[in-house]
């Protein structure tokens, strides 16, 4: 049963309307928002417990639980604020993207009602620096939601006071991590902070802040409105509601789509995708969640569902439900290889494991992509990727080491052949 | 108080402690990089992980943890041990091991911690990353290819000298440290990050290559280049000190030296007076000691006799010159050469009474006549920590950069008596109200305004003295204690033209003054004392003698001989002592120990080590007015002193940093 039309949260997501307030408010935006804070902030934050929403950045902390963590009331003046991580720039992942350019207001009011629930005298959506389409549209949505009164003083007539500021980072991967965009927002260089304190203690301009992910946001509304039954009436248990999954690689029909959580793999990609580039035999591995979960082999992920705790069942995560699906033309040591390029680039150079660990990883890569190493170093790899997992501040660290522990763990026997092949050529040259 | 167990061991240790505190109490040494007691913590280098139970399974870095009750904390499992080793591993892949030409080696923290903590061999094999080198001016040399990353010396500089000069460029692998756009670092403090580097990446640039250091001799001595008194460990072979290292002492210095204080080393080798000199028909002709004495025993001053005592004599000298004054039957005793003439009637008017660590706990602090980052550049950090805990600054005098924020009140000495009534009630309702008289005050008659101001806001109160005189010269509180003063300062003297001036290193005196007395100089480095001198008796510089000295709070502190002075130099006492008999008078001491003995006996305070205690500063009602535009004496930081002025490296810290002279360098 795939996810009726009726059902789905994001109605624009293809940009076949308009972006703009009277359209959004046509599509159900901003209806009556006033009544949702009226419910109270107790009752929004118990709404969004039940509803089992868990965060849609990749890490899926509960996010009602979340938001309960913010002060009640602020202790010594200091005001508290919402931070929306908007600066998504993991390989595989554009979701956020569709919600920005053709669903903003989505984005707006859910971070008026989230902002509401959990005390915060502002939102900061900071917003991928490359995405510059999408934030010139955040920008006018942002202003013509406060021409209209919907934010800013007595926001919808609720007589609460809420800013929304939009700000665009620079382009870097990091200042996706929480504190890391906590430091950027504040004008230094983003690199991660040491937990604890953690941001509801102390965040922006030190002060009680909550980072959530755009999508995360954007969902709070239609759940209140539609009721934290309904969403949880989708999915799994502890893995309810519907997801954006974004499909990309060697599938007939690369897409983004809402879908419920937990549906299988094969049925994502058969209803979606239009199946896979060859067929299914063709199929060789899928990464599940963003570059920064381990690889999938066929075999494992054919009928795994598409939720956190199934693709952990298979050693992966369902990340940010960027599904990069590779067929046999694909050089899989290749792939990875260049993810661990990816990871060298965007290390942050704070702490020592990820600095010098990311380079080495790559590096030695790059030789096991051509064979030029010997089959002891696939080991000593594996060994440099545990040294780095777990040692580091932010987890850019774990996400660097599990695309090669996925590749070792299911493609070992593919990097020996390439070893043998060389080292015969080798010899056959002298 | 929380309870937790350290490799099974149970502790108590005090609240707000972090887990690697913790792991100490508990005698368990935790290797680290990045962590500083005096800095923030950056939790970056990861060489500190240990297991912690609650937690998650994974190693925490302790340095950034809180204890707290009932955690279960391992130090010396596998875990540990793999994780300790990964660091290290990574440390080192980028790591050139160039020891041996690395001037770090022998004190490096990386080289001690990789044979305790790491593996025996690498398994890198792919190319190092190598930095292209990176300028931080004329006393910081770099090698950043050898860099760790740990950010101490960015946060120095940002915490403790409170400049925003070094920072992190680029990013990842390609991270470098560096002052912005490679300018020189350029302020007073700069040197302590070598120190704080904890591998060869910042060392110090003229001592490069010069020594290692378990060839040197170490030997604890006191700063006299201002009146803090720093701690200073001296470092030396042979007959040379090759440098100067600060000491912990959380009271004085914590564990921070002046720029001036730590290169002044060169200048003890150059520009010395090693033999004696007398004048023979207007010019300087090198003698023998016995020539130089019967010159000087010849002139029968009788009690016409004054002794003018320099900024960096220890109290023994001024103590032993004393005594020959007293002998030949004159007082005419003075250390403030430059014309100060306060009153000196009652010590406690004239010491930084809060003390410098105490000055940290002040909420409202007028510095009055005094650039404190020129004449006192360890206080500065002090203010720092005070503003950083909420205290309010203000500072009547010409503006200086005072790193914190501070409003200037104006340029001219009696503004003190007018404050604006703003600031009159910040200080009317503070809980620890505190003044710091600097010199260009005192020259103004600003100590009777200081003390009228410490009436009017109650500075003196249970548990806090806000009263604070900040001295410039090493010598000028002993000297004061020892009575190096006279009612009208150095005027008195000029007056009553003395026969024979004796000057104790006094190289900031106007000799011009003294054209007709004759003029024995018993100093160490020819310097304006020698040009205007008729006897020059070569004496020992600081590090040559043992000593005792006072710093600006009244601290008695005791510095040792690290070297012999050069050639036929002596130590000042034995020259004063050689002068009594060329005078055919009695001192009362024929050694050291008796002339200490006779020093301590005459003044008891500066037997013991330690604050001296001055009693209640007076209580004034009614004062002369302080008036005039307020002048700073230090007009250039490095070149405070003999000594600094004859040190090449300070003479190119000031034209390269305060005059801007770009000095070509042959490419290295």
């Amino acid at each position: 049963m795939a996810l009726a039309d009726k059902d789905r949260i994001f109605t624009n997501l293809y940009g076949y309307q308009p972006w703009n307030l009277p359209a959004a408010r046509a599509r159900g935006d901003w209806d009556n928002t006033k009544a949702l804070i009226e419910r109270g902030r107790d009752t929004i934050i118990q709404e969004m417990k039940d509803s089992g929403l868990r965060g849609r950045g990749g890490a899926g902390f509960p996010t009602g639980m979340k938001w309960s963590f913010m002060p009640k009331e602020s202790r010594d003046g200091r005001p508290s604020f919402l931070v929306i991580n908007a600066d998504e720039s993991e390989p595989g992942s554009c979701k956020d993207r569709e919600i920005l350019r053709h669903d903003p207001h989505k984005l707006i009011e859910g971070a008026l009602v989230a902002g509401f629930a959990m005390g915060a005298r502002a939102a900061y959506i900071y917003v991928r620096g490359e995405y510059i389409r999408e934030a010139e549209t955040l920008f006018a949505a942002v202003a013509e939601a406060y021409a209209a009164g919907l934010i800013g003083r007595n926001a919808c007539g609720s007589g609460y006071d809420f800013d929304v500021f939009v700000h665009r980072g620079a382009g870097a991967y990091i200042c996706g991590e929480e504190t890391a965009m906590i430091e950027s927002l504040e004008g230094k260089k983003g690199q991660p902070r040491l937990k604890p304190p953690f941001p509801a203690g102390a965040g922006l301009y030190g002060c009680p802040t909550t980072v959530n992910n755009v999508e995360s946001i954007a969902v709070a509304p239609t759940i209140l409105r539609r009721g934290p039954a309904w969403f949880a009436s989708f999915g799994r248990d502890n893995n309810k509601g519907t997801k954006l999954f974004q499909i990309s690689g060697h599938v007939e029909k690369p897409c983004v789509v809402e879908e419920e959580m937990s549906i299988p793999f094969k049925d994502l990609i058969e209803r979606h995708c239009g199946g896979i580039r060859g067929g299914w035999d063709n199929l060789l591995a899928v990464i599940p969640g963003g570059s920064s979960v381990p690889l999938v082999p066929a075999a494992q992920i054919m009928d795994a569902p598409m939720d956190f705790d199934g693709l952990r069942a298979v050693g992966s995560g369902l990340g940010t439900a960027a599904v990069i699906v590779m067929d046999k033309s694909t050089d899989i040591v290749r792939a990875i290889a260049r993810l661990s390029y990816f990871y060298k680039h965007e290390s942050c150079g704070q702490c020592t494991p990820c600095r010098e660990g990311t380079g080495w990883m790559w590096r030695v890569m790059e030789r096991l992509r051509t064979g030029d190493a010997a089959i002891e170093e696939i080991d000593m790899l594996q060994q440099v990727t545990k040294q780095v997992e777990g040692h580091t501040i932010c987890a850019l660290g774990d996400a660097a080491a599990w695309p090669i522990q996925g590749l070792i763990r299911h493609f070992r026997p593919e990097i020996e052949r390439r070893i043998h092949e060389n080292a015969a050529l080798r010899e056959a040259a002298e | 108080m929380p309870k937790l167990k350290v490799d099974g061991v149970e502790i108590e240790v005090p609240a707000g402690a972090t887990v690697l505190q913790a792991c100490e109490l508990a005698g368990k040494e935790i290797p680290r990089f990045c962590y500083h007691e005096r800095l923030s913590i950056a939790g970056n280098c990861r060489m500190c992980l240990v297991e912690v139970k609650p937690g998650p399974p994974k190693p925490q870095a302790s340095c950034a943890l809180p204890a707290s009750e009932g955690q279960e904390i391992r130090t010396d499992s596998e875990m540990v041990k793999k994780a300790r080793e990964g660091v290290m591993e990574f440390l080192l892949i980028n790591h050139p091991l160039d020891c041996p030409i690395c001037d770090q080696g022998g004190e490096c923290d990386l080289q001690d911690q990789s044979v305790a903590y790491g593996r025996g061999a690498s398994r890198y094999h792919e190319e190092k990353r190598a930095v292209t080198q990176k300028t931080m001016g004329p006393l910081i040399k770099t090698v950043m290819t050898r860099c760790i990353h740990c950010t101490r010396c960015v946060r120095f500089s940002e915490e403790v000298a409170g400049v925003d000069e070094i920072g992190a460029l680029y990013r990842g692998e390609g991270m470098q440290i560096a002052t912005y756009l490679e300018q020189a670092a350029k302020h007073e403090l700069s040197a302590n990050v070598i120190d704080l580097c904890p591998v060869g990446a910042l060392t110090s640039r003229p001592y490069a290559f010069e020594a290692r250091p378990w060839e040197l001799k170490k030997t604890i001595g006191i700063d006299v280049s201002d009146a803090i008194g720093a701690n200073i460990r001296l470092d030396s072979r042979g007959r040379e000190v090759l440098r100067i290292l600060p000491r912990v002492n959380d009271d004085v210095n914590e564990e921070w030296l002046a720029d001036r204080a730590r290169y002044l080393v060169d200048g003890l080798t150059r520009r010395r007076l090693d033999t004696p000199w007398l004048r023979v028909d207007g010019k300087l002709q090198a003698a023998t000691w016995a020539e130089a004495l019967a010159a000087v025993g010849k002139v029968h001053p009788g009690s016409s006799v004054a002794v003018i005592a320099g900024d960096m004599v220890d109290c023994e000298t001024m103590f032993a010159a004393k005594k020959l004054a007293n002998a030949l039957g004159s007082t005419m005793l003075e250390g403030r050469q430059t014309g100060l003439a306060y009153d000196t009637s009652n010590l406690a008017a004239v010491a930084f009474n809060s003390t410098l660590a105490g000055i940290e706990s002040a909420d409202a602090i007028l510095i009055y006549g005094s650039h404190v980052r020129d004449e006192a550049p360890l206080l500065n950090p002090r203010l720092r920590k005070a503003v950083k805990a909420g205290a309010k600054v203000w500072l009547i005098g010409p503006w200086w950069d005072t790193t914190y924020p501070a409003t200037h009140l104006g340029d001219d000495a009696s503004v003190i008596d007018a404050l604006p009534e703003d600031v009159a009630s910040v200080f009317a309702n503070a809980a620890r109200p505190a003044i710091i008289i600097g010199g260009g005050a005192l020259a103004k008659g600003g100590l009777g305004a200081g003390l009228g101001f410490a009436a009017r806001f109650n500075l003196v109160r249970e548990g806090w003295n806000g009263f604070n005189v900040l001295h410039f010269a090493a010598a000028r509180m002993g000297g004061l204690m020892l009575g190096y003063a006279q009612a009208g300062g150095i005027g008195d003297i000029v007056a009553a033209a003395p026969k024979l001036v004796i000057s104790l290193g006094a190289d900031e005196v106007d000799w011009s003054k003294f054209a007709n007395s004759l003029i024995v100089h018993i100093g160490h480095h020819g310097d304006k004392a020698a040009h205007a001198a008729d006897v020059i008796l070569p004496a020992a510089a600081f590090s040559e003698k043992d000593g005792t000295y006072v710093n600006t709070e009244g601290r008695v502190q005791f510095s040792e001989k690290a070297v012999f002075a050069p050639g036929e130099a002596r130590e000042d006492w034995t020259i004063l002592r050689a002068l009594a008999d060329a005078f055919g008078v009695t001192v009362g001491f024929d050694s050291f120990d008796e002339l200490r003995a006779a020093m301590i006996a005459e003044v008891p305070a500066l037997g013991a080590e330690g604050l001296a205690d001055y009693g209640a500063i007076p209580a004034i009602a009614d004062h002369a007015p302080a008036s005039g535009v307020i002048g700073y004496a230090v007009k250039d930081r490095y070149l405070t002193n003999a000594i600094g002025r004859a040190s090449p490296t300070l003479q190119r810290c000031s034209a390269e940093l305060i005059h801007g002279v770009f000095q070509a360098e042959a490419a290295e």
